[in-house]
């Protein structure tokens, strides 16, 4: 299993990573939120790989790491209002630049929607 | 205690000029001098002590842990050091006062002035190294200052650039040096180092210390080929000059010398390095000297080869050599400070110092003349003054030399060939000054003497001057014998300073260096004309071509990384990350021999599957955007369902509501966007791409593998077994949330809050094409909120608000929690925008998001505040059980108030960001035809902000 893991986590970094380097805003967009799919399961794999485990006290016998969990939580939803953050900035760039490029020049004529 | 009072005197004197500068000149002066006058008298206080061979020393430590401490010590050599700085000091004040103009600020330099002799008096006094060197800094940078006092003038800013960069390349060198030494030594303390003498000598980086060590005081004593600057620093004003480049700054590189000399002299590198470089500049300055018409020029020169001349003596390294050195250090300093005084009061009084122009003072200005005499024959080395004395002892030591064996006759004849010079002049600046005929069109006319006390200066060190050269024993001898001790690390040598030692070879020597430079003064006509042919480089400009030239180099090196594009930033920056990362990996992770690996479940590898085709069908279909985003969520719910498979329900519950949030997002963000990206990246690009998302993913994985592998440590123990008894609750990632790392939760739904009223922001006022149509053509519905899904999605919000409320309540003991469900009931009213349209909504539920946002951060953070009512430190949380009828017992947590908080800013910030952009959409919508008019950004203002 930790192979396997091991192969997730660089699947979505290496797609991640692939689509970060793309020139439009909204590819980017999907490579952030892969790459941070990516970086929250590597935290949360630092607590190890435990299936039958539980964070409430009392429940079960085996304890699972909570503080990976804790950080992942928050790291989730903070991920989130950075990516609506960059997708609304996305947003205006077209509007003040005319393109969706990150450069801000649009190098091949751009294809009406 | 007395000995840090010497350097904080200074110190605290600097601020009184800038103060009392307002009240008047004189009175601006006087207070200049209060803080030198008591460090003078500490010192005269304590100079019976040094004599007897105390060493005064203070110790408090700084930074013990770097090797830094306030050390100070008062031997032999920093007493006759300390009075030099200090006494000259108190006579420059006195003369800055008249040769300042009205319109220059008098507190400024006297603050400045103050500041250098603080800092020069820490290099004289430090008993460590480090300390030594932060002082030594600290001249460099007030010399900068100094320098380029008027720094409305071209050249005084250049002259001021040009000597903080030599100098302070210098002392990083000197830095690098003290640290090598530190190393063998194992301390920065001068008596460590001066007791491992014979350690460092016969290390094996002894050559790279030395050099490091000379490159600094070389630098600072304008040393050959370091010289340069000094004369451009003759753009200071004069009292600048007098006091720091003939008196204190640039003797603090000859001090380091003999400071430094128990601990590095005595070896052939030494000998070879130190003599030659002093023997290089002596007779280069002096060669110099003569043919400079500007008489501060003459004078900067001159400097420069008696600079030579104690660099030598000390490169020579026998006992009496050594105090040879430091009576010259003493005697130059006398001479150079008067004659630069004296220099500064012709330019004073004639507004020139050309000394084409500067001539048959003598009528105009009798007394200036006679002392400025005096001091040039002194310089000269004349008998009956204090710099025959020193010169005597330099032409007897040059006679002594026989390490070089049948090649030693280089020493007496440069000697006396620099001494040649010296004497021509000294008499051009004699003649040609205060004779040679009439004045030539000066800008002043006629010159007079100028006004009594500036002169008084001058004709205190001209005293000095002579009684030192008349009755050297009654005067000099008792400072020279502690200065010779302290350097030498013994008894004085068996030495006599005599006026007359009868006829010997270098009372020979001098009277051939005075024939000679009185001949060399009389053919000068030949010489000045070969010396304008031969010899016109101005370094200054060839300086400033050189740091043109590095800023052009910067200038091309920013242009070649710094290309404007984003793109090709993102992909140095993945770039740097792989190589800085894969170098670290390259010698190979110790991989654990025995760790067994879990079974693979045929389960988790069907999702591993699904995930991958999910992920890199988001990759091949990206440049269809609304495919690549229907695969993207696949990836989403895959990685929720890891989530549950790994014992993590809260963080499954997180990430499957986040899913759904972030997903409706991105599509009504789509809608705005192109839908269909360009294939616009070239192969080339492709192909770069790939290599470097691949590196960056196996290095993930090469991570991720290393870290699963790697025995298991872990402090969240300490949270297990805390949870319930100090939090209260049996959920212990909901407990570390809003109790342990309480602090950290509020940092991030205060984030969470910027970041949605910066979307606002964002979308105020914006302006986009709507979209008629998508991507395949088809155009958009007018009536898009089909009725079966608006009738359900009513039904459903109570019940989801319920579970909301329910999740949120059992959060502190079970999966859920602040987050989570403010997370679904964001979903659930969403869901009602999404159904029944932003009017539908807008017109039933009448919040202000932002207020709700903001409300929640308040709430957690008055929380938090709370505890302090109660005396314990922010955030402390507490609970207790409560008996309530008919539920029965319930327990309460103050953390549950500070989960609301967190629970309300989710809410508030997902609305408004998704309520925000969906209006945006929505009004595009409308059954009216669209127009340009329709949609407006003030559209976006009024309603439900």
């Amino acid at each position: 299993m930790e192979i396997l893991i091991s192969a997730v986590i660089a699947i979505l970094t290496s797609c991640g990573v692939y689509l970060l380097l793309r020139g439009r805003t909204f590819p980017i967009i999907l490579g952030l939120t892969l790459l941070t799919y990516a970086v929250n399961l590597f935290i949360f794999m630092s607590g190890r790989l435990n299936t039958s485990a539980s964070t409430i006290i009392g429940v079960g016998d085996q304890y699972a790491d909570p503080l990976p969990q804790a950080l992942v939580l928050t790291a989730i939803v903070i991920s989130f209002a950075m990516t609506a953050f960059v997708l609304v900035l996305a947003l205006r760039a077209r509007a003040e630049l005319g393109n969706d490029h990150v450069d801000g020049r649009n190098s091949i004529e751009e294809i009406k929607s | 205690m007395t000995l840090l009072s010497i350097i904080l005197l200074p110190l605290l004197g600097a601020l009184l000029p800038v103060y009392t500068e307002r009240f008047g000149r004189t009175i601006c002066a006087y207070s200049a001098a209060i803080g030198p006058l008591c460090a003078l008298g500490i010192l005269l206080g304590s100079s019976a002590s040094v004599f007897s061979g105390h060493i005064e020393q203070v110790y408090i430590a700084w930074l013990p842990a770097i090797g830094l401490d306030l050390s100070l010590r008062l031997d032999g050599l920093g007493l006759m050091f300390a009075l030099l700085i200090v006494g000259i000091g108190l006579l420059v004040v006195l003369y800055a006062r008249y040769y300042l103009a009205q319109r220059d600020s008098l507190g400024k330099l006297y603050a400045l002035l103050q500041l250098f002799m603080m800092a020069m008096l820490g290099i004289v006094l430090s008993s460590n190294l480090l300390l030594m060197i932060v002082f030594w800094e600290i001249t460099s940078l007030v010399s900068f200052l100094l320098i380029g006092y008027w720094s409305d003038q071209s050249d005084a800013r250049k002259g001021a650039r040009m000597a903080l960069t030599v100098t302070g390349a210098g002392g990083l060198c000197l830095l690098a040096g003290a640290l090598l030494i530190e190393r063998i030594v194992g301390s920065f303390e001068l008596d460590a180092i001066f007791a491992a003498a014979d350690q460092i000598k016969a290390h094996a980086s002894y050559p790279v210390i030395l050099v490091l060590v000379l490159l600094g005081a070389f630098t600072k004593s304008a040393q050959f080929p370091f010289q340069f600057w000094l004369p451009h620093a003759m753009s200071a004003p004069t009292p600048v000059s007098a006091y720091l480049h003939s008196a204190t700054m640039v003797k603090a590189g000859v001090f380091l010398l003999a400071r430094m000399h128990p601990a590095l002299a005595g070896t052939d590198g030494w000998f070879y390095l130190v003599t030659f470089t002093g023997m290089a500049t002596l007779l280069f300055g002096a060669y110099n000297a003569l043919f400079k018409h500007d008489l501060k020029g003459l004078l900067a020169y001159s400097t420069i080869s008696h600079l030579g001349l104690i660099t030598m003596l000390l490169g020579f390294s026998t006992d009496l050599a050594v105090v040879a050195a430091i009576f010259h250090i003493i005697n130059h300093a006398t001479f150079k400070a008067s004659l630069f005084m004296a220099a500064g009061i012709i330019d004073h009084e004639t507004g020139t110092r050309d000394m084409r122009k500067i001539n048959g003072m003598w009528k105009y200005m009798p007394h200036t003349a006679l002392l400025a005499m005096v001091a040039a024959l002194a310089m000269a080395g004349v008998p009956l003054l204090n710099g025959f004395l020193s010169k005597e002892m330099f032409f007897s030591e040059a006679l002594h030399i026989e390490s070089m064996g049948m090649f030693s006759w280089v020493f007496p004849l440069s000697a006396t060939l620099a001494g040649i010079f010296s004497v021509a002049y000294s008499v051009r600046f004699i003649h040609d000054v205060f004779f040679n005929g009439e004045p030539v069109d000066l800008p002043k006319y006629p010159p007079h003497e100028p006004p009594r006390y500036m002169i008084v200066p001058v004709e205190i060190l001209v005293g000095l001057c002579l009684l030192v050269g008349i009755v050297p024993n009654l005067t000099v001898a008792p400072f020279l014998q502690a200065a010779s001790l302290a350097v030498l690390g013994h008894d004085m040598p068996d030495y006599h300073i005599a006026i007359w030692h009868g006829v010997n070879l270098p009372l020979i020597m001098s009277f051939v260096a005075l024939a000679g430079g009185l001949l060399m003064y009389r053919q000068r006509s030949g010489l000045f004309a070969f010396y304008e042919r031969k010899y016109r480089h101005d370094e200054k400009i060839m300086f400033e071509s050189r740091v043109q030239f590095s800023v052009r180099m910067a200038q091309m090196l920013t242009d070649l990384i710094q290309n404007n594009s984003l793109q090709r930033y993102m992909a140095l920056l993945i770039g740097a990350a792989v190589v800085a990362i894969g170098y670290a990996l390259l010698p190979g992770i110790p991989w654990p021999q025995d760790f067994a690996l879990t079974a693979l479940e045929p389960v988790s590898l069907l999702a591993a599957i699904v995930l991958t085709v999910g992920a890199l069908g988001t990759v091949l279909l990206h440049h269809n955007r609304f495919a690549a985003l229907l695969l993207l969520s696949v990836v989403g719910l895959v990685v929720s369902l890891i989530f549950v498979r790994y014992s993590a329900p809260d963080l499954a519950l997180t990430q499957i509501s986040v899913e759904v949030v972030t997903i409706v997002l991105l599509m009504l963000a789509l809608y705005f966007l192109p839908q269909i990206t360009p294939n616009e990246s070239g192969a080339k690009r492709v192909g770069r791409d790939i290599i470097l998302a691949t590196a960056a993913g196996l290095g993930m994985g090469i991570l991720t593998f290393a870290m699963l592998t790697t025995p298991y440590q872990t402090l969240s123990d300490f949270y297990l077994a805390n949870s319930v008894s100090g939090g209260g609750g049996a959920n212990v990632v909901n407990v570390i949330l809003v109790d342990f790392r309480g602090f950290d939760t509020l940092g991030e739904i205060t984030v969470l809050a910027i970041a949605a009223v910066g979307i606002y922001a964002m979308l105020n006022g914006l302006h986009l094409p709507l979209p008629q149509a998508d991507g395949d053509g088809r155009r958009w519905d007018k009536e898009p909120h089909p009725p079966i899904l608006s009738v359900m999605a009513r039904i459903l919000l109570p019940l989801a608000i319920l579970v909301s409320i329910f999740i949120f309540l059992r959060g502190h003991n079970a999966p859920g929690g602040g987050f989570i469900a403010g997370l679904v009931t964001s979903v659930a009213l969403i869901l009602q925008y999404l159904a029944s349209g932003t009017l539908w909504m807008q017109e039933r539920l009448r919040w202000r998001y932002r207020r709700v946002a903001v409300s929640g951060v308040l709430i957690a953070t008055l929380t938090g505040v709370g505890s302090w009512f109660f005396g314990y430190p922010f955030l402390t949380s507490t609970f207790d059980h409560f008996h309530i009828p008919l539920i029965g017992e319930i327990e309460l947590a103050s953390a549950m108030i500070f989960d609301t908080g967190v629970y309300i800013t989710v809410v508030g910030a997902t609305l408004l960001i998704l309520a925000h952009l969906g209006k945006l959409a929505q009004t595009s919508h409308s059954p009216r035809p669209p127009t340009s008019k329709a949609f407006s950004g003030a559209d976006l203002n009024k309603g439900d902000d």
